[in-house]
């Protein structure tokens, strides 16, 4: 039976699902101290869908792959608990400040180091931006195809991969070949619980640095790491050091608004035929329905 | 993204409880299997922290999932389909994310693929997602059963049975018939031992059989023909895949809908016999029946928890008479109340599943070394507490839990009585607890040997000996009146030398001494977190009254008045 490849591209950010008063700091920046760290809600989604190919495809493995500070850490261990076989930490000092540019191609060169890999799988975009630019990015830096707002993985076979796309009005079947890279919708099922057993086996996994923090002895800690969670940085990578970090990033925060939905006007109908046909001739005039 | 456990002090602060590193210790043998097993602990941190984090999943699932399931899983219930048990959508849902969060066989061991989790934990399991869906809490604490097959089945039957359950696969414990209730001594299926297949066989008919049609059964039944009283019966293990059993009826039942209650008819059920014969009822039940009291305690305290918060967070939003109504003191008492009988019961649950962790990690132990001396007087001393602690326990707290659902309901008002609010059905699921593995009638019988024999006057001595903080002294006085009033009650009662007397009060005492006990560990837990004084001092003012009315009421009472209630027909 085939066995794939699994690359997971996640990312740790700050939960803006429950913000509070603090949440933004006065540049408009989003203040990342006063929100908890999360994995990423959409990368989870994709996450699962590559637990479920490795669930069809048992010699298949799932590496995690995430950029951001040593921190970032907790999802790669945490997608252990859920599933994942390995994790690589891309982290570096140089990295800093990328926007989706600089994002893309750290990862991308992250990638191309990783010898083999026959499907890439990330959440179609972050909480923290919504962009969802870096799953395009990445595939066109590496010349693979993509797939986006995947819903489910209809079936794979040795060279051909069948993904349904969950649009704004529908849905569409694709076919692939490999590799290929999926960025999957939060329409698609949610992740799975972290497993007790994994996750009992895998707490006590870290990252050189992480692994250095609690050991002083730089020794011991090298030794007691097993390499589950790699660590690299700028130097592990083959890279234009000119494209990364915050001088490769040509993105600009030109403003930010603050935005309050409210309804501007509002039309007071009575429960009576022609109220009620005039409504519906409208909502069809204006191709809200129909 | 609610997580049940996180969102819970009260939980980690029993955790926390110094007695875990001792039981924790005796669980994991010092520490012998983390060569064996990746997954072991390496020390009593390593195996309490990983206590935590499980709980965390399994707060997830309960907050995430079986919450949200709820109201469709009580609204759709199980179905009959050909001879067995379809569960409701959501009810194979949760059955799903407790299965893939790898949460079943929580207290096996490892060699059978457990987690070797300590009772204590499995217990705040429960709690946890009773809190999300009372019904549901059943088929979590069915995994229980797997205890008995792991105390007295043979290395075949742990080794073929209990890795089965560790993956997934469900129990039941088909005990009672439709004459054979709360008397189990008149179990009737009949179990015939089949000389040339070399297998027994089950025929008859069980009835409420929770999960019934789970994977794998523990079933009593009547092995020694001829015989009418408890030694006749034997405990048999039925697999689903062997056949012959079907469901003939799911109960249609006032709350824990999803759960689904069974009339199961056996005809030419093959099935192993666990353990020894004629030992069905009176061992072996004993002991399934201990664990699933506990389970039922657990899971009152998790009803009760849901019910607290229902009825809090429409308190602060229902607005009358230009404010919320948790401003009035009518409802603002209540809920006072609510809690500190909410936060005692737990302190009670939490205490039985110490004692019952004590003793069985001794006894655990026993069968691979013998213990020394001082081993085997803890291991009877815990015994004997848990044995007397279970029904208390099991009684005491789900009554609380209804008069908890009761209150609630009650301050919800009118919404309250209509299905737009979870009230209503956490108010049904509350019902059963008082009623199932032993109505709190016969939790009483149990535990009035405690009265009689002194074992909890004993107990409550040893609470007293602590050494308390001086400005707590107080409370302490006040638990010091209690008991001595409790001495005078309980002498009035027995002085008269006759057993129907003792019965008539037994509900009495067997409640005076429950909340003096819970009193004084409400007063420990004040030692270890001062936050804890609030609640201590309702609770107290709640117990004085009703113990000095439970007092009041046997002074005035002697042997004429069992003839006075009488009444005929």
């Amino acid at each position: 039976m085939k066995e794939y490849q699994i690359i997971v591209l996640a990312k740790q950010v700050p939960d803006t699902r429950n913000v509070g008063k603090n949440a933004m700091k006065a540049d408009g920046t989003v203040n990342r101290s006063v929100l908890p760290a999360i994995f990423n809600p959409e990368d989870l989604h994709a996450l699962e869908q590559a637990i479920r190919i490795k669930d069809q495809f048992p010699g298949s493995t799932i590496t995690i792959l995430t950029m951001g500070p040593v921190r970032a850490a907790e999802i790669l261990r945490e997608g252990l608990y859920r599933g994942a076989d390995a994790g690589i930490l891309l982290t570096d000092r140089a990295f800093a400040g990328s926007d989706t540019l600089a994002t893309s191609y750290a990862l991308s060169c992250a990638i191309r180091k990783m010898e083999k890999y026959d499907i890439i799988i990330c959440g179609r975009q972050a909480i923290d931006g919504d962009t969802a630019q870096v799953g395009p990015q990445v595939a066109e830096k590496l010349g693979i195809p993509q797939i986006t707002y995947a819903e489910e993985i209809i079936s794979l076979t040795n060279d051909k991969i069948q993904v349904k796309r969950r649009l704004e009005r529908g849905v569409e079947v694709l076919e692939a070949s490999f590799p290929i890279l999926i960025t999957v919708n939060n329409s698609a099922p949610h992740c799975r619980p972290r497993h007790a057993k994994r996750l009992m086996k895998y707490k006590h996994t870290t990252t050189m640095s992480e692994s250095q923090e609690i050991s002083e002895d730089y020794l011991t800690a090298s030794m007691g790491n097993n390499q589950i969670i790699m660590e690299w940085g700028v130097n592990d990578i083959e890279c234009d050091r000119a494209q990364l970090g915050l001088g490769g990033s040509p993105t600009k925060v030109k403003k930010v608004e603050n935005i309050v939905f409210q309804a501007k006007e509002s039309l007071k109908l009575e429960d009576n035929d022609e109220d009620i046909n005039e409504l519906m001739k409208e909502l069809i005039t204006a191709h809200i329905i129909g | 993204m609610a997580n049940f456990f996180t969102d819970n002090p009260h939980l980690q602060f029993q955790l926390s409880h110094p007695l875990m590193q001792r039981i924790i210790t005796l669980k994991e043998d010092h520490f012998k299997d983390k060569d064996e097993f990746d997954f072991a602990p390496k020390d009593f941190e390593d195996a309490l922290d990983s206590y935590k984090q499980v709980l965390e999943i399994i707060g997830e699932i309960s907050g995430d999932v079986i919450a949200p399931n709820a109201e469709s899983v009580d609204h759709d219930g199980p179905l009959l389909k050909d001879g067995g048990v379809a569960y409701a959508k959501g009810t194979q849902e949760n059955i799903d994310a407790v299965i893939k969060g790898g949460l079943m066989g929580i207290t096996l061991p490892r060699k059978y693929d457990g987690l070797n989790f300590s009772t204590v934990p499995f217990i705040m399991g429960g709690e946890i997602v009773a809190r999300a869906d009372g019904g549901f809490a059943n088929i979590w604490g069915l995994q229980d059963c797997a205890e008995t097959i792991n105390e007295f089945g043979s290395d075949d039957q742990k080794e073929h049975f209990l890795k089965r359950v560790s993956k997934g696969e469900t129990m039941a414990m088909s005990l009672t018939e439709p004459d054979a209730g709360s008397d189990l001594q008149a179990v009737m299926l009949k179990a015939h031992f089949d000389e040339d297949k070399e297998m027994w066989f089950l025929n008859g008919v069980k009835r409420f059989i929770t999960n019934g049609d789970a994977h794998i059964s523990l079933v009593l039944a009547r092995s020694e023909e001829g015989t009418k009283d408890g030694r006749g019966l034997s405990m048999f293990i039925h697999d689903k895949n062997s056949g012959g059993v079907t469901v003939r009826r799911i109960e249609n039942k006032l709350g824990i809908k999803g759960s689904p209650t069974c009339e199961l008819v056996f005809k030419d059920a093959p099935a192993e016999l666990c353990g020894s014969r004629r030992l069905g009822l009176i061992k072996y039940v004993m002991a399934l029946m201990n664990g699933a009291r506990l389970g039922v305690a657990g899971q009152s305290v998790g009803i009760s928890e849901a019910a607290y918060r229902e009825a809090l967070i429409y308190a602060n939003k229902r607005e009358q008479f230009g404010k919320p109504i948790i401003q009035f003191p009518a409802i603002y008492e209540m809920l006072g109340v609510m809690n500190a009988k909410l936060t005692a019961s737990r302190c009670l649950l939490y205490e039985t599943a110490r004692f019952v962790d004590m003793y069985k990690t001794l006894a655990h132990i026993s069968t691979e070394r013998s213990l020394t001396k001082e081993e085997r007087e803890e291991q009877k001393k815990y015994q004997k507490l848990a044995d007397v602690f279970t029904p208390l326990a099991k009684g005491l707290i789900s009554e609380f839990c209804n008069e908890i659902a009761y209150d609630a309901l009650q301050i919800h008002g009118g919404s309250g009585f209509m299905k737009d609010y979870p009230i209503e059905r956490i108010y049904r699921d509350a019902r059963i607890t008082t009623i199932y593995e032993g109505t709190t009638q016969l939790q009483v019988v149990a535990a009035i040997k405690g009265v009689t024999t002194g074992a909890l006057l004993a107990q409550i001595e040893e609470y007293d000996k602590a050494t308390i903080k001086p400005e707590t002294e107080s409370y302490r006085s006040i638990l010091t009146s209690m008991t001595l009033e409790y001495e005078e009650a309980e002498a009035r009662v027995t002085v008269h030398n006759n057993p129907e007397f003792v019965d008539f009060h037994a509900r009495r005492l067997v409640e005076m001494a429950g909340n003096i006990i819970m009193g004084y560990l409400l007063l420990n837990d004040m030692q270890r977190d001062h936050s804890y004084w609030k609640t201590l001092e309702v609770f107290l003012r709640f117990a004085r009254a009703r113990n000095a009315g439970h007092f009041m009421f046997i002074s005035h009472s002697n042997l004429n008045d069992l003839g006075k209630y009488k009444i005929e027909l």
